[in-house]
């Protein structure tokens, strides 16, 4: 008999062996798709007057851009392994060195709205199953239908345009001019104070979506016979909410983690163009617009690697929670 | 009593969605009668009215007397900070119903020149404001309902198609074909979606015409969506196949692709429709999305989303907030097709509660 960490860490690998493999597939396919295109970066780079043939024979040569397709992706994937991204036509620079701090600054709006997101819906759900039918319950599913409805980015603009006429906030991007002398400290609250508007606007939706999830998990348990029994059997109202119908009703939710952590990641992206926030969603808007390859596989591979890491987190996370659910 | 028409029976019982039917109707029909409804032709601008105000409209002359529905003229000057300010002047152009004004295909075939609603030039009717070209939001939004409505529509359309094939095959056959369709569906919902449009729309060449980037973007939209929908339908064909119908048609001698046309798709297909109702939503928002970033379709054609690509600037909602309206017709949309989805998922909910995987 194997023992429980040892399966789950037979899953895990088997999990992420496999999420390699169709990662690769991915990328594969979407080199392809881009390399069959007419025009490269290279191509804007010819136009230039200033670059010299010898530079763009260079970059030919050392990309082997001259080679076939299939060539080309063996070259980056051989790269990919030594930990070379390939290289950044429009910045100019190696593409590990930008996508390193992009990545870090879309982990860390989309980890803002993700716990803003969770510490609204599941209390709110909770409070309309309890509130069921009264005017609070109806006014809060209303605006949740609505809500629902609106578009993410047309919050963000609303948002953006409060902020600008009030002066409150400041108006997008991830830190003021010259935060980099603050201390410490008042730097955090810097960047705290611009990430207020895409975390928000990001998180809106799903909120809306996740206490309506909740709710209704909530209404489901509290009809169950072991929540009758319970007050039968005389045990204080709270200890029967939020001890035997809560347990219950907040499990289900956790499946829903990694589906909400991908939704995420996707808003977050737009959220970043929108706020210029400068994510991985930003910098992979500025190189498709630039037909810059490398820096676009690198931007959808990381993207992926995200999703990969935060679905088995959930995955990890569910199987904890319920000691029913079996990994294999 | 067909299973179709006991849950229409139950569907038009909830008030609420037939209304989201009507004005999705509505909004449809306004978009296929876009040329007679809209008082300007999409490439219809006036440089001279930039950022115009809503025009209003007058029914009484300045003392007091009838006279019909009217709009005046306006006159632009500048504020000491250099900003618009629109004055209307004492010029008055009737309002005209059916009048005649720029010639345009009718449903492409007949050229006709009618337009519902027109005032004589100079004079200018700006139902919903202009934009900063002078051009009039609200013929804008009508011709741009085209694109932002059917794109949707379309690229659910082929992603159903294809999800109830590789979902039925899938959930029907299980085993290995079951293992590398499912792997198949991995890699498409591996990547966060936003990042997949963007790397998708990297592929697609800049020299499109128009035509072409909207069927680009269809295909990018339905090559992104299938796979949802297609592990609810497996789900779905999953739980179908056990039945004792299936047994009983297998026992009579149809052959495996009889069984899944006839027995178990159209099963599916009752559940599936709120599963597509539902996705819509996503195409749409989808499409907005990418011509608001200016990879979708371009000027001087409209969709929502470009048009709402004008409002990225800030400062131009100060002064100008109707350029915000696009918005209120995307939330609509989206907000009708929602309600519907979930009318038809609890209409068929009493037959199938419990069954097949939840969208």
């Amino acid at each position: 008999m194997t023992r429980p960490y040892e399966r789950m860490g037979r899953y895990i690998i088997k999990r992420l062996l496999t999420a390699v493999a169709l990662l690769l597939v991915m990328s594969f396919v979407t080199f392809m798709l881009m390399r069959l295109t007419p025009g490269n970066y290279l191509d804007t780079l010819r136009l230039d007057p200033q670059i010299s043939k010898d530079t763009l024979a260079y970059y030919e040569k050392l990309y082997q851009l001259d080679k076939p397709a299939w060539q080309q992706y063996l070259f980056w994937l051989a790269g990919l392994v030594r930990g070379e991204f390939g290289y950044s036509f429009y910045y100019n620079v190696p593409v590990a060195k930008i996508i390193g701090s992009r990545l870090g600054n879309t982990f860390i709006l989309s980890f803002a709205a993700f716990l803003l997101t969770w510490m609204l819906a599941i209390p709110l759900g909770i409070w309309a199953a309890l509130n069921r039918g009264r005017w609070g319950d109806r006014v809060a599913q209303f605006i949740s239908y609505i809500v629902l409805s609106l578009p993410g980015f047309f919050v963000a603009m609303v948002l953006l345009f409060w902020a600008s006429t009030t002066g409150w906030l400041p108006l997008g991007g991830m830190e003021s001019p010259g935060a980099e002398d603050l201390s410490l400290w008042a730097r955090s609250w810097d960047m705290f104070r611009h990430l207020i508007i895409p975390a928000t606007a990001l998180s809106l939706g799903s909120i809306a979506a996740l206490q309506k999830i909740m709710r209704g998990n909530m209404l489901d348990v509290l009809g169950r016979q072991y929540i009758l029994a319970a007050r039968a059997r005389g045990l204080p109202e709270h200890r029967v909410i939020y001890v035997h119908a809560l347990r219950n009703a907040i499990n289900p939710m956790i499946t829903l983690l990694g589906y909400e952590f991908s939704a995420l990641l996707s808003g977050a992206a737009l959220m970043e163009i929108i706020t210029s926030w400068p994510g991985l969603g930003s910098l992979m808007l500025t190189a498709v617009r630039s037909k810059d390859i490398y820096l676009v596989m690198a931007s959808m591979m990381m993207g992926g690697v995200l999703f990969v890491i935060g679905n088995l987190l959930a995955d990890i996370a569910l199987a904890k929670a319920d000691p029913r659910i079996q990994i294999k | 009593m067909s299973e179709f028409k006991l849950a229409w029976q139950r569907f038009v019982k909830d008030r609420v969605a037939l209304i989201a039917l009507w004005v999705l109707g509505i909004l449809y029909a306004a978009a296929l009668f876009a040329d007679v409804i809209t008082p300007y032709s999409l490439r219809d601008e006036s440089r001279l009215h930039t950022y115009c105000p809503p025009t209003a409209i007058h029914f009484l002359t300045s003392d007091g007397h009838w006279a019909g529905p009217y709009v005046r003229g306006v006159a632009m000057s500048y504020d000491e900070y250099r900003r618009r300010i629109y004055r209307e002047t004492d010029e008055a152009y009737p309002l005209k119903f059916f009048g005649k004004g720029e010639s345009y295909k009718f449903l492409g075939v007949v050229t006709w020149d009618r337009h519902l609603l027109s005032v004589d030039a100079p004079g200018r009717v700006y139902l919903l404001g202009a934009d900063s070209r002078g051009r009039d939001i609200f013929s804008r939004i009508i011709h741009g309902a085209r694109v932002s409505l059917t794109i949707g529509l379309f690229g659910v359309l082929i992603s159903f198609v294809l999800g109830l094939l590789v979902g039925g095959i899938a959930g029907y056959f299980g085993g290995r074909i079951d293992n590398i369709l499912m792997r198949m569906c991995e890699m498409v919902m591996m990547v966060p979606g936003f990042y997949l449009l963007l790397a998708l729309r990297a592929a697609v060449p800049d020299t499109l015409n128009s035509l072409q980037v909207y069927a680009a973007i269809v295909i990018i939209l339905a090559f992104i969506g299938w796979a949802g929908l297609a592990r609810v339908i497996r789900g779905m064909c999953l739980s179908l196949k056990e039945r004792d119908y299936v047994l009983a048609a297998r026992t009579m001698g149809l052959t495996d692709m009889e069984i899944v046309m006839r027995h178990i798709l159209p099963h599916t297909i009752s559940y599936s429709l709120a599963a597509v109702a539902l996705a819509v939503p996503g195409y749409i928002l989808g499409e907005s999305a990418l011509s608001l970033i200016g990879l979708g379709i371009q000027d001087p054609y409209a969709s929502w989303g470009n048009m709402l690509s004008e409002a990225m600037n800030i400062v131009r909602i100060q002064f100008a907030p109707w350029i915000l309206w696009p918005a209120f017709f995307i939330a609509l949309t989206v907000m009708c097709f929602n309600l519907i989805g979930d009318a038809l998922r609890d209409a068929w909910d009493p037959m199938l509660k419990g069954r097949g995987d939840q969208p």
